[in-house]
């Protein structure tokens, strides 16, 4: 029951609701403030000599890289390349490790053979592999792409797996009583209940991806912002090196959003 | 009249790991058409067992089904489980989607029995907006869509609360003697069994067997459960059925 209408709202309520803003605004300021302070405390010891800004690098250096940068628009391309590497990298992720998920739960016997496998494949750090699937795919994009796609394949198969048999039996049941088959459990039942389980999965997959992208591009790239990391840390150039570091933190900041507005999405469309 | 559904000799074994259980053991009963009947046992006694395989969910390990031909079957769980990810309408088509039949004809009659029944301004409703009872007449019209002759009930009323139950029984055993239809409902509540049915089956516990068969004879004019629970006879057989159940322990 909705009785909030506007004209009566007790009192003790309209102090209550601004109770709730008021601590709602001092945490945003909060945050705004640790970040202006981290930045100016960062500007003003390395302009007062306390660190040094050849090693440390300083806001104000990294900004008047971005800008050369950005007059030579080859910032653009290293962003441009690392994101389609990860863009590549998750949703390939995502889909194969669903795809496998899906032929697991078909078949109980596939799914008991492969289980030791998966958990100690998931334990392995993927990374590892990465200088092997160089050898293997050669000194170009396809290697770095199938590292980030191995980092987070094995956790979605996992994860979503969980999703799978967490749906409750008596729904599957239930197509069974209507005379469905196996196919239509899958699409009817565990596909639908499981959509929330899948965009977890997407959103592990993020971040799991550029770590794989990243340590892609510190092995072959001649592109990217991990290239641009080793490039910058090997010439000291670490105005570059962090500014590389800050974009890449705003990247994951911005497709984490993109998720969970795709997530908002679907779960209208869903209902 | 040959029965609508008749049992010979049905029983039922399982397997697993730590040995066979019986779970029935020769079973027979047959069933009329435009018949209810309820079957109460003591929990785990493999009630819900033999409505699977009544459905034929499940293959006994002895015994005969015998089916009159071209009827069907239809089963309403424990629980409504409505998917919250479609609407009333769309939760009540979904059985005719499974059996690829879901013609605008079949979906306008669907639309027709929401209607019907009370559910004509949630037909674009999530299931969590709406009571139990509402929601388990959704559940009931859902199984209908597919027009079944027997419909199989396993204690479908088990999850509501007192009060909801016993609207919720009354409602939902009059629609299906107005649709006329044959009706098995498994249950652990004895006077829920009395109240709707024409005839109850006692089966004693695990493994199940059928104990005793009482024929519901009620005095009153008009019979729905609710007015059956006044009837003079109705404490007769719920006394008859608890000593049944009783002695089994």
């Amino acid at each position: 029951m909705d009785n909030s209408s506007s004209q009566n709202i007790s009192t003790e309520q309209l102090a209550f609701l601004n109770g709730l803003k008021k601590r709602e605004r001092s945490v945003k300021l909060c945050q705004i403030f640790i970040l202006v302070a981290f930045i100016a405390i960062w500007e003003l010891t390395a302009r007062f000599g306390l660190i040094d800004a050849f090693i440390f690098s300083q806001p104000s250096r990294m900004l008047s890289a971005a800008i050369d940068m950005c007059i030579s628009g080859s910032i653009f391309k290293h962003i441009g390349i690392t994101l389609f590497e990860t863009v590549v990298g998750f949703s390939m992720g995502t889909i194969i490790g669903t795809a496998m998920a899906i032929v697991l739960w078909w078949n109980s016997f596939i799914n008991d053979v492969s289980e030791p496998y998966l958990v100690v494949f998931n334990s392995l750090p993927k990374t590892a592999l990465a200088p092997i699937i160089i050898v293997w795919l050669g000194n170009n994009m396809s290697s770095i792409i199938a590292t980030a796609l191995l980092t987070s394949v094995i956790v979605t198969v996992l994860n979503v797996s969980v999703g799978f048999s967490s749906v409750d039996n008596e729904k599957i049941k239930l197509i069974y009583t209507f005379g469905g088959t196996k196919k239509q459990v899958l699409t009817k039942v565990i596909l639908p209940a499981s959509v929330p389980a899948i965009i977890n999965a997407l959103k592990i997959n993020v971040g799991l991806s550029f770590v794989g992208v990243i340590v892609g591009e510190f092995l072959v790239a001649k592109m990217g912002l991990g290239y641009l990391i080793v490039y910058g840390s090997q010439v000291f150039k670490l105005d570059w090196v962090m500014l590389s570091v800050v974009i890449l933190a705003i990247l994951a900041a911005f497709m984490y959003k993109t998720i969970v507005l795709l997530e908002k999405k679907i779960m209208q469309w869903r209902e | 009249m040959p029965p609508i559904v008749e049992l010979k000799n049905i029983s039922l074994v399982y397997h697993s790991k730590s040995g066979e259980t019986q779970a029935i053991k020769d079973v027979s009963l047959s069933i009329e058409e435009g018949e209810f009947v309820s079957i109460v046992g003591p929990s785990g006694c493999g009630k819900s067992t033999l409505l699977s395989i009544l459905a034929k969910l499940l293959t006994p390990t002895g015994g005969k089904i015998e089916i009159q031909n071209g009827v069907k079957i239809g089963y309403m769980l424990q629980k409504d489980y409505l998917f919250e990810w479609r609407t009333i309408l769309s939760n009540a088509c979904l059985a005719l989607e499974i059996e690829k039949n879901l013609t605008q004809e079949n979906k306008s009659e669907v639309m027709g029995l929401l209607v019907k029944y009370g559910l004509g301004d949630f037909i674009n409703s999530k299931p969590s907006q709406l009571s139990g009872g509402m929601r388990q007449r959704a559940a009931l019209i859902r199984t209908l869509a597919l027009h079944p002759d027997i419909l199989l009930l396993d204690e479908p009323f088990s999850a509501l609360d007192y009060q909801t139950r016993l609207l919720v029984s009354d409602e939902i055993s009059t629609i299906i003697r107005k649709e006329k239809k044959t009706a098995i409902l498994v249950t652990h509540d004895i006077s829920e069994a009395v109240a709707t049915s024409d005839r109850v089956f006692v089966l004693s516990s695990r493994p199940a067997t059928i104990k005793s068969v009482y024929t519901i004879e009620l005095n009153i004019p008009e019979r729905t459960p609710i007015k059956s629970r006044e009837a003079k006879e109705f404490n007769y057989y719920f006394n008859k059925i608890w000593k049944d159940l009783d002695v089994n322990g």
